[in-house]
């Protein structure tokens, strides 16, 4: 359920993600920036270990990858830019404080557009910048009750670029729908994997409501620990909740961090006896600043590839699909190049996308797997779906043939082949067949005649099932309607 | 010998002379016990009262006399972050070995199964 | 007498011509070291088992090539302690990095070694480079060896007593704000500043990162130059470092001063000169305009406010560097304690002198939110106007001459109850970190016993004027060889 913050409340929702980058190495030193599943601190050197010594060096990669990125989001991109430290301690932070960007950041002043309930919404992009992710901590049980923390710095140092959402999203749908669409960008221009279970896309919410008509902004509460769409939706729905219940009762909003707690469902202050965080900004010393040239601008414009939108938009113009149908094709940029890989060998693309969507999807789903992941790949999809077109087997013996090929990966040809599943198209041979059936079964054929037009399907049916589907359904229908006239027709 | 510290600090410093003019824009503030307290607190460095009363005197005439900063016109100069006009020193996406977890870890006190260990974040 | 009395290319000669060997002359280094070091202090640690090694792959190398091999082949040298040694302890002389054994080398000691260097382990300076008279050390203190009572100079006190006593041939120090001039004028020796970034930073343990460089002290330019040539020139690890060519540090080293405009800042002048120093150095400006140069009095009106300006900036930037100095990762563990903030603060205030401690709390407040502006920015503005100052006045001359310090070597304890005293001992060599120029400290002549130091400034990527000068000064007042006391010189 989707709560706008009742009739007197007007929500305020900014997003800000975090999406580490597909690079190679880390942002600043040459260790692996695939960091996932390798021992604990065996990913380091002494640049993000921030031994004494040490000095940073920037990854041209991540200085590319942050600037499609903005371009995507349809930012400004300045012509120059620099690096800051953020001070602060934390055992996850190796120098005691983070390479970030504070005044001067690599974009600014974009936008993203999306879909809500198929409503064209746009949301306003305040900043993309570019900085270094901290280590891993793990605590025994909650952090709130463990006596120690285990830090892994493998992490440290991986490229990690900040995209800060302005508050124009007004209910946890909009919310929701920017972040898919956003991470949907991400991974099509290929800069992030998507993965928010494994904290390469990470979300927080800048939350506040305000009397509906208001333009001041009510006092802001930020939400964190978010790990899934689903998580983001009822994190901020409860949050919202309970910002309405403490103004309806004439209460104050207090500033603060709130964790969302999957197993209480609902937000938890995460007020610690600190005092407020000092970050005390200042220019990164060990870092020349960058300039950003306007051809250099240019030319990452020029390689973007195919955006979403686009991509959506031209699947209904150039194949003639319906919207959703689109939709659904471009969801995963994968999942729309295998489409056109079958759409490419020749398949008619609404067959193509029916049965991509359909039985193809639903085996993927089964096993869990995506389309381009499975072991029929476009090029035997679209064999399989000339011998549909062509009428060399039925569509029900393809859909076996589909499901033997997705276990085995064996080409559907061979399958048809090899099992003898080729249509049966000869009147002779399916008058044989129409014969026995009816032998068999003179109640529905009186009934067909007598005007039940359902039984017919039945008789169909019945011969269909003994030529293992195989027998061309048109033929059969012909002939039976022929052997069973019928007064009128 | 005209070199003792007194004499060379003329000119360079005096209590007395900060105080006068007023610059346009923030005048500097003198820095209290309580600020000190709270500046040592941020930097981690836990510092006993009697410390701070002690540092406390001595950041105010540090305080002081780097407050000469706000007579310097400098009404229409750019900071120097850093000298020399070096820009856009990158590297390539490569990656290189580091060091093996026992040699990143070798300086570590505390360690437990290849993490290192630190006290709750209380 | 020693044979470490000798230049570097008469050592090399004499090495190549089998006068005696690598070994025999790194024995000597380390003996002579035993002997007179526990009055002076210089060393934190010595490593003899590598300088023998060396020593011994040194002699290999002059006995299959004598010919191709450089000159540093066998030379001992030695680093002050803020400069990381592979596996040698590295402790900034501070207690928190007591212990700390470092996994890689700095670059300049990669570069140094690669030619054969014979190094003799570490060197006292005062705690993270923080200091103008090596009091500051955690350890111990080092003593000037021209009069054991008074100080050595600060912060690489004991890279310059090292040179001064004749233990090594050469030594690295860092420069941040006058620490390898102040005490190479201290202690009779040469220390070069290089322009900020022709050195890498790399390996060397950070105190105010835009102000940083490492630099040689050796007891002749000549000498101080031959480890520049080694140690100069861009490192893909340093981003700061620059990629112009290092020039021939040695090809003008003879050229003269003739010709050359020479500017003398009035402001410089100004600050409080003990007499015995002004008389040095007025000496030694007279003598350089008898050799040919043209004397020129210049301004550089910014001064008054540029030891202002180092004392926010270079707080500022420590307070950073050193928020990695938690304990964890390095250093003398957690003790006791709890809970994470209780283990930050007693690491901390267990491994951090008081020094250290009042310049993180001046650079944390300096980049306070409400003092940024009034502090921060402000004093990186004032940077601007004191570089610009030196941009101007090298349109005008091509090398300043100054004094090093308004003093020669004070004694042991004098500044140590006033910071600000101490301070300003820096008040003629900071600027030119601020500035990010060259400057070269060379001994010019003595002040009631104690050696004075002459400071020559050059303009960005200047080196070579600055050293053909600082050789002229060196020529003219012939005292190079002069021993202290303490190290083998008559009273």
């Amino acid at each position: 359920m989707s709560i706008a913050g009742g009739p007197a409340w007007e929500a305020v929702i900014g997003l800000e993600v975090h999406a580490q980058l597909l690079t190679k190495s880390k942002m600043f030193c040459s260790c692996r920036a695939d960091y996932l599943g390798l021992p604990p601190n065996s990913n380091t050197c002494p640049v993000c270990l921030g031994l004494p010594g040490a000095l940073p060096v920037a990854n041209e990669e991540g200085i590319r990858l942050t600037l499609r990125t903005a371009l995507a989001l349809n930012c400004e991109i300045p012509e120059f830019t620099k690096f800051d430290r953020k001070n602060y301690f934390y055992p996850d932070l190796p120098k005691g404080y983070q390479i970030s960007q504070y005044d001067l950041p690599l974009s600014r002043n974009g936008w993203l557009e999306f879909e809500v309930d198929q409503r064209p919404v746009r949301a306003g992009i305040t900043r993309v910048h570019l900085e270094e992710d901290t280590g891993t901590l793990h605590h025994a049980g909650e952090i709130q009750s463990s006596t120690f923390s285990l830090v892994d710095l493998n992490r440290a140092g991986v490229p990690l670029m900040e995209i800060v959402g302005e508050p124009d999203l007004r209910t946890s749908a909009e919310a929701r729908a920017y972040l898919v669409a956003l991470r949907q960008l991400l991974v099509y221009i290929g800069v992030n994997d998507g993965n928010m279970e494994e904290g390469s896309l990470r979300c927080d919410a800048n939350v506040s409501l305000r009397a509906r008509g208001s333009q001041e902004l009510g006092v802001k509460v930020e939400v964190k620990n978010m790990n899934s769409f689903r998580s983001v939706s009822r994190a901020l729905d409860h949050e919202l909740g309970r910002q309405a219940e403490i103004l309806e009762q004439g209460g104050l909003i207090t500033q603060e961090t709130r964790g969302w707690s999957e197993l209480e469902q609902q937000t938890v202050s995460q007020r610690t006896k600190e005092a407020a965080q000092e970050y005390r900004y200042f220019p990164e010393p060990d870092l020349p600043p960058l300039t950003v040239s306007r051809e250099q601008v240019e030319s990452v414009r020029a390689g973007l590839p195919e955006l979403p939108t686009a991509r959506r938009e031209r699947f209904v113009a150039q194949f003639g699909l319906a919207l959703d149908q689109a939709r659904l094709l471009t969801a995963r940029p994968r999942d729309s190049e295998y489409f056109e890989a079958v759409v490419a060998a020749g398949i008619t693309p609404q067959l193509a996308a029916n049965w991509q969507l359909g039985d193809l999807q639903g085996l993927c789903n089964a096993a869990n797997i995506t389309v381009d992941e499975c072991r029929v790949g476009p090029l035997n999809l679209a064999r399989l779906l000339e011998m549909v077109e062509g009428h060399q087997v039925t569509a029900k013996v393809a859909k076996e043939v589909l499901g033997q090929a997705f276990e085995t990966g064996a080409s559907p040809a061979e399958l048809v082949r090899s099992q003898g599943l080729g249509q049966l198209s000869d009147v002779g041979d399916i008058s044989v067949l129409v014969d026995q059936v009816l032998e068999r079964n003179g109640k529905a054929a009186q009934d067909y005649q007598g005007g039940n037009d359902r039984a017919l399907g039945a008789l169909v049916g019945a011969v269909m099932g003994l030529s293992q589907g195989r027998a061309n359904p048109e033929i059969v229908n012909q002939l039976l309607r022929a052997r069973l006239p019928r007064p009128g027709g | 010998m005209v070199g003792t510290p007194g004499a060379i600090l003329i000119g360079f410093y005096n209590p007395g002379s900060v105080a006068e003019e007023g610059a346009p824009e923030q005048q500097m503030e003198s820095i209290g016990l309580s600020e000190v307290a709270r500046i040592s607190s941020l930097a981690r460095l836990g510092m006993t009262p009697a410390e701070l009363e002690t540092l406390a005197v001595q950041l105010e005439v540090i305080v002081s006399a780097v407050g000469q900063l706000s007579r310097a016109d400098i009404s229409t100069v750019p900071a120097t972050a850093q000298v020399g006009e070096l820009r856009n020193v990158t590297r390539a996406d490569v990656v290189e070995k580091g060091l093996g977890a026992e040699e990143a870890l070798g300086n570590a006190g505390v360690k437990a199964a290849g993490f290192l260990r630190v006290p709750a974040i209380q | 007498m020693t044979r470490l009395e000798a230049p570097i290319l008469e050592l090399h000669q004499q090495l190549v011509d089998r006068e005696f060997s690598a070994v025999e002359l790194a024995r000597e280094a380390l003996e002579r070291t035993g002997e007179l070091d526990p009055a002076l202090g210089s060393f934190l640690r010595l490593t003899p088992d590598r300088a023998l090694e060396a020593a011994a792959a040194a002699d290999r190398l002059l006995q299959a090539d004598p010919l191709g091999a450089p000159a540093l082949c066998g030379i001992p040298v030695a680093y002050k302690d803020v400069i990381c040694t592979q596996g040698v302890e590295t402790t900034a002389a501070s207690r928190i990095l007591s212990g700390f054994v470092p996994p890689y080398s700095a670059t300049v000691v990669d570069r140094l070694e690669e030619l054969g260097v014979v190094p003799l382990g570490k060197l006292n300076c005062d705690e993270f480079a923080m200091g103008s008279s090596n009091e500051n050390s955690a350890y111990q203190a080092t003593r000037n060896p021209w009069d054991l009572g008074r100080v050595a100079g600060g912060s690489s006190g004991g890279s310059a007593v090292a040179v001064a006593a004749r233990l090594a041939c050469a030594t690295l120090g860092s420069d941040t704000g006058g620490s390898i001039r102040l005490p190479a004028s201290f202690t009779g020796v040469v220390g070069v500043k290089p322009t900020y970034g022709r050195v890498s930073r790399y390996g060397l343990i950070a105190f105010a990162s835009s102000l940083d460089q490492i630099g040689p002290l050796a007891k002749t330019v000549t000498d101080a130059a031959l480890i520049l040539t080694a140690v100069a020139g861009q490192d893909r690890r340093d981003s700061t470092s620059l990629p112009a060519p290092v020039d021939d540090y040695l090809a003008h080293l003879d050229q003269g001063v003739k010709g050359l405009r020479l500017g003398v800042p009035r402001e410089y002048l100004e600050v409080g000169l003990d007499t015995g120093v002004r008389q040095v150095f007025e000496g030694s400006v007279r003598m350089l305009e008898e050799m040919g140069a043209q004397i020129e009095e210049i301004s550089l009106p910014t001064t008054e406010y540029a030891l202002a300006a180092y004392y926010v900036i270079a707080p500022a930037e420590a307070s950073s560097n050193l928020a990695r100095m938690d304990g964890v990762r390095f250093g003398p563990g957690l003790g006791s304690a709890t809970t994470l903030r209780e283990a930050y603060e007693h690491s901390r205030h267990e491994g951090f002198g008081a020094e250290v401690r009042r310049r993180i709390t001046l650079g944390t407040y300096a980049l306070s939110s409400g003092y940024y502006d009034a502090y921060y920015l402000r004093a990186q503005k004032v940077r601007t106007l004191v570089a610009r100052d030196f941009d101007r006045a090298f349109a005008q001359v091509d090398a300043i001459l100054a004094p090093t310090a308004p003093t020669a070597a004070f004694r042991l304890g004098e500044r140590t109850a006033d910071p600000m005293a101490m301070y300003a001992t820096d008040v003629l060599t900071l600027p030119a970190n601020l500035a990010g120029i060259s400057g070269v400290s060379v001994p010019a002549g003595f002040a009631a016993g104690l050696p004075v130091g002459l400071q020559v400034l050059g303009p960005y990527l200047g080196e070579v004027t600055c050293l053909r000068v600082a050789r002229s000064v060196e020529v003219g007042a012939g005292i190079w060889n002069q021993l202290p006391p303490v190290g083998g010189g008559g009273e």
